[in-house]
Formats: structure tokens, C-alpha cells, sequence
């Protein structure tokens, strides 16, 4: 119970000053609003693909598919109807969610690579039908004219990096509770020993599932925003390598066993990624993702979270 | 026998692509009893519990437990019902401690949680000795801990009928006979047992029938003595 006081606390506090920062002045450059809502971002997809990959130890090589998806459905609502970003974001958590289950019935006969190969065609046919797909402007884009500024926050920038901030919030405290609860000692097993987990009672295919369907709603409610963030939106941009890489990334090098991991991943990667963009090279990017995973990969296969477990006994 | 019809396996066959590794089989198990499954390797033993668990489910014939068809029910939702097994090569929840792997089957399979659940994987623990291994992370148990954490593990299921598949194998005769003691004590419990084993002095002792495969086929049914004097039992193991 004490710890998920402090969890809460700590989340408060974090959603509290980025209000504060947010409605004010006191950061006056919006490059750190943008660089910042990049970072909350991977936080998210980061977050969400660990909740599979991670606790149940089925890799997806289409997070881009599902983030990409997400943002295409923005798109259609904001085509049909103009809706606002508050509307966007749970359907298109809804529709990734679908595409999550759609995906779990398809794919989860499949295991190990097999699974992951599985993933990546998924995301591979879902550029296919985006880049053919004219209403949301096929192979060469579409554009979302986003509003300069809104209320209270002021530019809208602002306000975009706040509602990622809140949604980083969500899907952690989301992660951390499926963590420790019946479901995530679930899929634990699963990931430990499926057949051993099925014979031990644990409804395995359903436990899937539900799991692919949560990741796939939070990659959705990650990309729900995007559109509003680049103002343009094509297939290239949308299902970049990336966020695919990222996605897997940030949590091996955090460490997938448990919540923290994912949010290290994402905070240390995401920003030394945003200090490169503007210090280095845009191009750098995947360099220096692909480094520090084979690091990482190499001397620390638990990532920070097991390094700070063997050197600080914390856990078991 | 000991009681009323437990399981019942009618015409079971089993086909791998153009191997078949069932042949027809019919076998019963009573309630309470304790039932040797032996046969030379790749007789069909583990194929056999593998079909009655539900792990393979693509088999022709009746599999009936307490006289209910079991069909195509999954795997979990038969140890539900009180069908558990341990694995012929220990399969623990490797990243998980020795507690925690009985405190997850406890919630699954019998729903119970919190405080009911906690006293129950503590009984069970205490019942099979792995008590001072409680919070160890079952990756780095010994050979003979991790073969009491299998049995403890199908034990927490609660179940009716317990199916130990080769759980003495590479252990020393006092290991042998420590397992022994704790099957012997679970059926004393009530819980009937399928013990398959190759190490023939545990068969023996323990079981009250013993079946015997080969080949896919059940070429023997009978007390023990009677099974191992039969000489089909004798030309399976030895050869013409």
C-alpha cells in the first residue's frame, strides 16, 4: 500500500509540474515542449510494447504499425468530423485495441520469431493499405492544420506535451498494475513456460489476448496525437523504423521485468536522441539506439533495472 | 478396484503426420487408486498423459474424467477440473520463486487468493520439504528440488487426479525414495495417482496396477506381479 502511495504521489507530482510548466512562461523555448513530448512519447510505446514483449515475452516488430494506426484514425476523424485531440485519442486507443486482438487470434499460434516475423508483416500490410488508401491521403500525405494556440495553455504545443505527459502517466500506472496483479502474475508464467503455465490452470490464450489488446490501445493512444504534433502525416513518417526499434529498445535497456524499466528506457534514449537531433545529426538517431542496445544487450541483458537490482540487492 | 471410475480412456489413438503413437488404447483409472504407466521408451507414456491433460488435443477417441467427456477442453481448464501433471523435464516459472510458482497455480486453478491462497502455498511447501527454498528463484533449485517443486506445483492445483511423469529420474535411491513418501502420503490424501517411471523398484513399490505400453499399444493390465511375470511385458522390455 505504501508503495502505491508513493507511486501516486510521484505521478501527481509529475503531472503537476508539467502543468505548471505548461501554463506558464517559465520555459520560454518550445523546443523543449516538443523535444519533451517526443520523449513522453516513447514513454508510452515504449511502455505498451513491454506490456507483450516484457511481462509475456511475445516480441512485436509492428509497434510502428499499431503507432501509425493510431494516427491515421486522428486523421479520419479529424477529416470527417474535425474532432478535437481529447476525442482522438480513446478511439483511436479503440481501434489499435481491435487491431491488438485482431492481431492476437491471427498471430498467437505462433511463437518466438515466428510471432515477431508475424508482427512485422502486420505492420508491413497496414502501410501497404495506408499508402493506397486516398482519404487519408495516401502515398503522398496528409495534412492536419493544427490551432496555433488554446486555452489556458497557450500554444499549442504546450498543451500537446501536457496531454502526453498525462498519458505517459496513464499507461505506466496502467503497466505497473497489471504488474502486480493476478493478470500480470499471468503472463509472467506465460512468459516463463507457456505449456507449464496452461497446465497450472492460467487461461493462456485469453491472458494473450487481453494483453495484446492493452498494448495495442496504448500504442494507439501514442500515435492518436501525432498528426496534431508533425501537421503532416505520410507513411513514411508515420510507420518509421523508429518507432519500431525504439519501442523495443528502450525497454531492453531499461529493463522489461518491470514498469521502471520501460520509463528509464525511454527517458535516457529518448532524450540523449533529442540532444543528438539538434547537437549532431537527425540521422544519428538509430546509431545511437543501436549502440547502446548492443551495449546494453552485451554486458547488461536485464538492462539498468537488473543492474540496479544486483548492485543494490533490491527485489530478489 | 479402489473405487468408482476416475478416468476412462476409450480407443485412444494418436497420429504425428504417418506415425501413430497411440494405437486404440483403453485404460481405466480408480478413485484412489495408484496406477503404474510403464512401457520401453516411445511407447507412448508421456504421449498418453499428454492427451489427457490436454496438452495435445488432437486425438481420436473418449477421454472421460468422473464420466464427463473432456473433448476439446484446453489444458487449464482441466487441471480445473482436477486433472494435474507433472513434466517429465521440470518446467518451472523459471523467474519466479519457489513460492510464487505454487501461489500462481493456487490463483488460477482453484481461485483462491490473498490470505487463503498465501496459507495454502505455505501448506504446500511445508507438505513437499521445500519450505527453506520458499524464496528461492526456482531457476537455481537442485535436480531433486526441482522435481518436488513440479509435484508441489501440480499439488497446489488441488487435484483429483495427479499424474507424475518420470518424476524420479536422475535422482540418487534415497532422493527415489523421498518422492515416494510424498506420493504415497498424497494418495493417503485421496488423491489418485498415475505414476509413469522407469525405474522399476519405485514402480513396484508404489503401485497397486500397473499398465503397460508398447508401441502404441496397451499390451499388459494387472497387479504388478502378474505384470512383470507376463511375457509380452517381458519381450516388450527384451526383445524375442
Amino acid at each position: 500500500m505504501a508503495g502505491m502511495t508513493r507511486f501516486w504521489i510521484g505521478a501527481g507530482a509529475v503531472v503537476a509540474i508539467g502543468l505548471l510548466l505548461a501554463l506558464t512562461d517559465i520555459i520560454a523555448n518550445s523546443f523543449w515542449f516538443f523535444a519533451a513530448y517526443v520523449v513522453l512519447q516513447y514513454v508510452v510505446l515504449a511502455t505498451a510494447w513491454n506490456i507483450l514483449g516484457g511481462y509475456m515475452g511475445y516480441v512485436n516488430f509492428g509497434s510502428a504499425g499499431f503507432f501509425a494506426i493510431g494516427a491515421y484514425t486522428a486523421i479520419v476523424l479529424y477529416n470527417l468530423i474535425k474532432a478535437p485531440l481529447l476525442v482522438m485519442i480513446p478511439l483511436s486507443g479503440i481501434v489499435c485495441g481491435l487491431m491488438g486482438l485482431g492481431m492476437g487470434y491471427l498471430t498467437l499460434r505462433l511463437r518466438g520469431v515466428y510471432f515477431a516475423i508475424g508482427t512485422l508483416a502486420l505492420a508491413v500490410v497496414l502501410e501497404t493499405l495506408m499508402v493506397n488508401w486516398d482519404y487519408v491521403g495516401g502515398a503522398t500525405g496528409a495534412y492536419v492544420i493544427r490551432p496555433r494556440t488554446i486555452e489556458p495553455f497557450g500554444d499549442y504545443v504546450k498543451y500537446l506535451t501536457f496531454v502526453m505527459l498525462v498519458l505517459a502517466v496513464i499507461a505506466v500506472a496502467a503497466a505497473r498494475w497489471i504488474e502486480r496483479a493476478k493478470f500480470g502474475r499471468g503472463l509472467h508464467a506465460i512468459r516463463d513456460d507457456e505449456l507449464a503455465a496452461e497446465c497450472a490452470g492460467i487461461p493462456t490464450l485469453r491472458l494473450k489476448l487481453i494483453a495484446t489488446t492493452v498494448s495495442g490501445f496504448l500504442m494507439g493512444v501514442a500515435g492518436a496525437p501525432f498528426p496534431l504534433y508533425v501537421g503532416f502525416v505520410e507513411p513514411a513518417s508515420a510507420f518509421n523504423l523508429a518507432y519500431a526499434v525504439n519501442a523495443i529498445a528502450m525497454p531492453m535497456i531499461g529493463g522489461t521485468t518491470m514498469w521502471a524499466g520501460p520509463v528509464i528506457g525511454a527517458l535516457l534514449l529518448g532524450t540523449a536522441q533529442q540532444i543528438a537531433n539538434v547537437t549532431i545529426s537527425s540521422e544519428l538517431n538509430l546509431l545511437i539506439v543501436g549502440l547502446v542496445l548492443v551495449l546494453f544487450v552485451t554486458l547488461a541483458p536485464e538492462g539498468i533495472v537488473g543492474l540496479f537490482r544486483k548492485y543494490f540487492g533490491r527485489g530478489r | 478396484m479402489t473405487g468408482e471410475t476416475i478416468l476412462a480412456v476409450e480407443d485412444l489413438t494418436m497420429r504425428f503426420g504417418g506415425f501413430v503413437a497411440l494405437d486404440s488404447v483403453n485404460a481405466e483409472v480408480f478413485e484412489g487408486e495408484r496406477l503404474g504407466l510403464i512401457g520401453p521408451n516411445g511407447s507412448g507414456k508421456t504421449t498418453m498423459i499428454n492427451c489427457v491433460s490436454g496438452a495435445l488435443g488432437n486425438y481420436s477417441g473418449t477421454i472421460r474424467f468422473r464420466g464427463r467427456a473432456l473433448g476439446r477442453l484446453k489444458p487449464h481448464q482441466r487441471t480445473r477440473l482436477g486433472i494435474a501433471r507433472s513434466f517429465q523435464i521440470p518446467r518451472p516459472f523459471r523467474s519466479q520463486t519457489v513460492r510464487e510458482n505454487l501461489a500462481i497455480t493456487i490463483e488460477y486453478a482453484t481461485g483462491a487468493s490473498g490470505a487463503e491462497r498465501d496459507d495454502r502455498a505455505e501448506a504446500v511447501l511445508q507438505s513437499m520439504g521445500l519450505g527453506p527454498r520458499a524464496d528461492a528463484i526456482s531457476a537455481g533449485l537442485t535436480q531433486i528440488e526441482m522435481r518436488k517443486l513440479e509435484l508441489a506445483r501440480a499439488l497446489a492445483a488441488r487435484p483429483q487426479l495427479l499424474i507424475s511423469d518420470e518424476a524420479m529420474a536422475g535422482l540418487s535411491s534415497n532422493e527415489v525414495d523421498e518422492l515416494l513418501e510424498i506420493l504415497f502420503r498424497l494418495n493417503e490424501d485421496g488423491v489418485t495417482i498415475i505414476m509413469i517411471e522407469h525405474i522399476m523398484r519405485a514402480v513396484m513399490r508404489f503401485s497397486q496396477r500397473i499398465v503397460v505400453l508398447d508401441a502404441g499399444k496397451k499390451i499388459a493390465d494387472g497387479e504388478p506381479d502378474a505384470v512383470v511375470a507376463d511375457p509380452a511385458v517381458e519381450r516388450a522390455y527384451l526383445g524375442d
